[in-house]
């Protein structure tokens, strides 16, 4: 038995040699898991060591894994046609730690695949994964390949009578994919609409069967768990959530890059630390902590610890853990604009607030940026960020996400804003678009 | 108005009755469908897209749909190289707009255009997880970061110079 890493999630990430293929997977530690699910747990006993683990989900919305699958008819996945989803369409802005964990190590993800799909009793798994990433496409289907042919896909794995085997779907960019809902929509070759709760995917998903979706990352954990136990597991965080997570940090930071660490690792250290702090030059201004969908926390917050409830105390949302900083000589208005301008073009435009309100807020933005803004600009900014950013107001999540930037923005960039305005231009010496060079 | 002029190549046609096989309901193969026309194609003509509908059992208006809701599905014909320069936040902030104009002055047309010698189509595209080395781009399939107006130069001289 190979020990615990501390970083169980890359420890067998080496890019000089490539991803393991199945031998030297198992020779590294792989495969435990599934030999011990398989071989002598229940699929109840799996949910329970998930629950346990209090592994949350690592796609942003960071709800309990093992009380998603608690959600699950019960029937063996012989009796019931279930589906078991790796959500791959890494496209929140600022993110790039799945990328990392699917042309990696394949085969964990595969692995944790099996896990989830034994306990949930799910015979059918997908791969959802954003057509743009190719190397990944590649690199997964040699990695199914393989599982395939050595009997770890397929029927009966391991003699245990657990038939599952993973299909890949390459999609075609929308970032509303990543809303599962809106995924199992695009699985249906439909329009990725989200739709309406309940049914909960869980009990009527995809082609109204029963349907888990999880994130890379959060599948990925689940082979660490099961061979090593929930309560090593929980033992890896720093604070009250469990296990490590992927952080990355990306602006004009000396390194930018991303590295896993325990969950609940002080902000300051990862940007001091491991993105050796800013650049000759310039400043830390706010940052966004966890993607494009998180809100703004200024330079006084570094000391956050980086897990679920301690962002959400300092007034945001640990995301994908993935921060965006924003630095002085950077247009903190030009940076939102930019976000609103993603926001507006990736709405599904369903519902009409969405729809309709995130290009007018782009518009907005866009006014003041180029100098043509006028002061009841800001009542109407300010008038969408409160309408569209509480929840219940428009279908699904994707315009309070566009808001959480907008709204803190405003609080925290009131003086730019007016300055903005007053002086019909933008002050920053680069201007928009940030042109100072690295 | 169907015309048989450009017909889908029969090994094309039975593959994405393969892909539909596999599926539940044959329109789950919709996009993998489209995705293989392209490939081939490089765009997706309403010729082709009304064939793949009827592969599918689904009409062309309903698939259409699908067809226009995808960034990376290509209703209109491109060149022969297609640059994606990424537009979101991380890139934004590491100068991602004064590399796109100079790749606009360069190839002479704008975000969404193709050069007049159709070596080139240049799009915008969302965030490609690629953060850490921003800018970013894609050229066809291959990934690029950390890109200059130097190496920009010598990428678009080696693209015109490849079929």
């Amino acid at each position: 038995m190979t020990p615990a890493s501390e970083r169980p999630l890359t420890a067998m990430i080496d890019p000089a040699a490539g991803p393991p293929d199945c031998a030297a997977y198992g020779r590294a530690g792989g495969w435990q898991a599934t030999r011990l699910a398989l071989g002598s747990l229940a699929p109840a006993e799996i949910i329970d060591m998930v629950t346990r683990s209090k592994l949350r989900g690592r796609g942003g919305a960071g709800f309990g894994t093992g009380q998603k699958w608690s959600f699950v008819p019960k029937e063996p996945a012989s009796e019931r046609r279930k589906y078991l989803i790796a959500n791959a369409d890494e496209m929140e802005p600022g993110t790039f730690k799945d990328r990392w964990l699917l042309e990696g190590n394949p085969l964990q993800l595969v692995e944790g695949m099996i896990l989830a799909a034994y306990g949930v009793q799910a015979g059918h798994g997908i791969v959802f994964l954003r057509g743009e990433y190719q190397e990944a496409c590649a690199r997964l289907h040699r990695a199914i390949g393989e599982a395939r042919q050595q009997g770890w896909l397929g029927e009966n794995i391991l003699g245990s009578g657990f038939s599952f085997d993973i299909h890949i779907h390459s999609s075609a960019g929308r970032y509303i994919c990543g809303e599962e809902t809106a995924l199992l929509t695009a699985l249906e070759g439909r329009r990725a609409t989200p739709r309406s709760k309940p049914p909960f995917p869980q009990t009527g998903g995809l082609w109204g069967a029963p349907s888990v979706v999880n994130n890379v990352e959060t599948l990925c954990n689940l082979p660490h768990i099961i061979a090593n136990g929930p309560e090593w597991f929980t033992g890896l965080g720093l604070g009250d959530d469990g296990g490590t997570k992927i952080y990355g940090v990306s602006g004009r930071v000396t390194k930018p890059g991303a590295w896993e660490l325990p969950i609940g690792t002080p902000l300051r250290q990862i940007i001091e630390d491991h993105a050796g702090g800013m650049r000759p030059g310039y400043q830390l201004r706010a940052l966004l902590p966890g993607g494009a969908s998180t809100a703004f926390i200024d330079a006084t917050a570094l000391d956050v610890a980086m897990d679920y409830g301690s962002v959400e105390k300092a007034g945001s949302r640990l995301g994908t853990g993935m921060a965006i900083i924003l630095d002085d000589r950077t247009c903190p208005i030009g940076m939102i604009r930019n976000l609103e301008h993603f926001f507006a073009q990736e709405s599904c435009g369903w519902c009409t607030p969405c729809r309709d309100g995130l290009p007018w807020v782009e518009r907005l933005l866009d006014a003041i940026e180029d100098g043509t803004g006028r002061d009841e600009d800001m009542d109407q900014l300010d008038r969408h960020a409160r309408m569209l950013g509480a929840p219940g107001r428009t279908f699904c999540a994707h315009a309070p996400g566009a808001m959480a930037p907008l709204a803190s923005g405003l609080k925290l960039f009131a003086a730019d804003f007016a300055a903005h305005i007053q002086q019909g231009r933008c002050p920053h010496q680069a201007g928009a678009g940030a042109g100072a060079g690295p | 108005m169907w015309t048989a002029e450009y017909p889908l190549p029969a090994p094309m046609r039975a593959e994405i009755l393969a892909l539909a096989a596999q599926e539940l309901h044959p329109r789950g193969a919709s996009v993998a469908a489209l995705r293989l026309v392209q490939a081939r194609f490089g765009w997706v003509s309403t010729v082709h897209l009304r064939e793949v509908a009827d592969l599918l059992g689904i009409s062309a208006d309903d698939l259409d749909g699908v067809a226009t809701y995808f960034n990376l599905l290509f209703r209109r014909p491109v060149g022969r190289h297609v640059i994606m320069l990424c537009d979101s936040v991380s890139c934004w902030i590491m100068g991602r707009e004064p590399l796109c104009a100079h790749l606009c002055g360069k190839l002479d047309i704008r975000p969404g255009e193709t050069t007049a010698d159709n070596a080139i189509t240049l799009l915008p595209t969302v965030c490609i997880g690629h953060c850490d080395h921003a800018p970013a781009m894609l050229i066809d399939d291959t990934l690029h970061g950390d890109v200059t107006t130097a190496s920009l130069d010598q990428l678009i001289d080696t693209l015109r110079n490849t079929p």
